[in-house]
């Protein structure tokens, strides 16, 4: 049995919530690089991915989002890129403990191929570097996530399996009238099928416009692929409220909408921005799996 | 006047080797460039614009037409200023402080550029006062703001302040847009106006210059 099987065996699997803003509330300026911190505050970074094992996260992911050699150079990181991933996978492994799976999470690099920002060769360079380092690390699966760009989610899936672990692919759904496309107009049906053929153990959704509007895009995913399901969503929109960003939703709504991804096909559930540990704590008591 | 709507097509289906073609056998053929630029170009990037809004077209096309579209403006562009033809504007565009985001910018740079705009494009992390000196350098119409962060949305009111602090606001159109940036958020900052995407960056800019 695959990992990904023995995990999902038994139903539907607890993943974690947002990194960003529990980091920020831990001190994290904003517009300082999250990924930076595995090095300059990592027991910072472990209390939120402890934060996540104590709320029943049976899978928590690395605070290595942005750890491509091209996005951290954006903030004069671009030499850090194996110290920075390997100490991500470190700190969820000694947050996890056992109690819970280490995979490593793999974003967008932020350039954009068609053009001509960045090349194939490029991004194959630099997530193959991104993805040795976290398998080095000791991550048990890789998962790529907040891709717009199908042909960029492709080419960091086949870097990602290079290193022989399981590898889930996930894009984010937000365009479009109903919302329910790509940035660049892939469907749910042709994201499932092109990632499948490229040889993704998982595909999935993250991010996007909220929970409710995942439940549709998981359902057309189910249609168009066998592979387990990954859906993350975000708590709604934000709203800006006195220079303050506020999600409305509550744990208790957000997972209110969790039986309908289930019933949808989703094997992986978890959230995105503008959710905390008290939304996986809600998510796994729909689940019946509260720690 | 010969028929160039073959140029119109190449634009519309982002074709920028035949749209530089067209437009140099065109100007070869003594065809008036500004004609082609109004009758032909700028009515397929509108064009564009509405496939964009009823989801013909997505991100990629509208690309493909806005280099099609530069490609033949570069080639027209000498004619037109020879002339004494001006750009419709010229707008300071920017990936607000403490946002390093710059795909949406990016588009939004190749619409305004492709819709006849001179653009000139700070990139990402602009703090205020960089946008407030090229602004004045430049003597720049409009100042476009990017974010793609909620944390990095106030930015743009700081930098909308520091406009009108240093006197450059009642000079100056704002225009903002990102994924989080609302019509609510551009009045409540004191913008002139709100894009909710590449598509629409295009006509807003000429309306709030009054083109």
């Amino acid at each position: 049995m695959t990992l990904l099987e023995e995990l999902t065996a038994s139903g539907p699997v607890v993943t974690d919530g947002a990194w960003g803003t529990e980091l920020q509330a831990r001190g994290l300026p904003p517009g300082e690089c999250p990924d930076g911190w595995n090095l300059t505050a990592p027991e910072r970074v472990e209390e939120v991915a402890r934060a996540y094992v104590e709320a029943g996260s049976r899978v928590i992911l690395t605070n290595t989002f942005r750890a491509s050699r091209l996005a951290l150079a954006g903030y004069g990181l671009g030499d850090q890129v194996a110290r920075i991933n390997q100490a991500g996978v470190e700190i969820s492994r000694r947050a996890a403990a056992g109690r819970a799976r280490v995979f490593a999470s793999m974003g967008p690099t932020g350039k954009l191929l068609l053009t001509g920002e960045t090349t194939e060769e490029e991004l194959r360079a630099v997530f193959s570097e991104q993805a040795r380092a976290l398998a080095e690390g000791g991550a048990e699966a890789i998962v790529i996530e907040t891709m717009s760009d199908l042909a960029e989610a492709r080419v960091a899936l086949a870097a990602a399996k290079e290193t022989g672990l399981p590898v889930v692919a996930c894009m984010v759904f937000d365009s479009g009238k109903n919302r329910d496309r790509t940035m660049m107009g892939a469907t749910p049906e042709q994201v499932a099928r092109e990632l499948t053929e490229a040889g993704a153990d998982a595909v999935g959704a993250n991010c996007g416009s909220g929970i409710e509007a995942y439940v549709p895009v998981c359902r057309r995913l189910r249609s168009a692929t066998h592979l387990p399901l990954w859906i993350k969503p975000n708590a709604g929109m934000p709203e800006l409220i006195e220079g303050r960003t506020v999600w409305r939703m509550t744990p208790e709504e957000f997972a209110g909408q969790v039986p309908a991804l289930v019933e949808a096909g989703a094997a992986f559930i978890g959230g995105c921005c503008g959710t905390s540990p008290a939304f996986v704590r809600a998510v796994a008591r729909t689940l019946g799996e509260e720690r | 006047m010969a028929d160039y709507s073959n140029l119109y097509e190449a634009v519309v289906n982002g074709d920028n080797k035949a749209a530089a073609a067209i437009t140099r056998a065109a100007l070869e053929a003594n065809a008036d460039p500004l004609e082609l630029v109004n009758q032909q170009m700028i009515p397929a990037m509108a064009e564009v614009g509405r496939r964009f809004e009823c989801e013909e077209y997505f991100v990629p096309e509208l690309l493909l037409a806005a280099r099609a579209m530069k490609g033949s403006l570069e080639l027209i562009r000498p004619l037109l200023a020879e002339r004494g033809a001006q750009p419709v504007g010229r707008v300071v565009i920017g990936t607000v402080k403490g946002d390093l985001h710059d795909i949406g910018k990016n588009l939004v740079a190749s619409m305004l550029e492709g819709g006849g705009f001179e653009v000139i494009d700070l990139g990402a992390d602009v703090s205020p006062e960089r946008f407030v000196s090229t602004a004045q350098d430049k003597k720049a119409d409009i100042v476009a703001l990017s974010a793609l962060l909620t944390v990095t949305m106030p930015s743009m009111k700081t930098t909308i302040e520091a406009l009108r602090s240093a006197g450059l606001r009642d000079r100056v159109k704002v225009l903002i847009g990102g994924a989080p940036v609302t019509e609510e958020y551009a009045a409540q900052i004191g913008a002139d106006g709100y894009g909710a995407n590449a598509a629409t960056a295009v006509p807003l800019a000429r309306k709030v210059l009054g083109k």
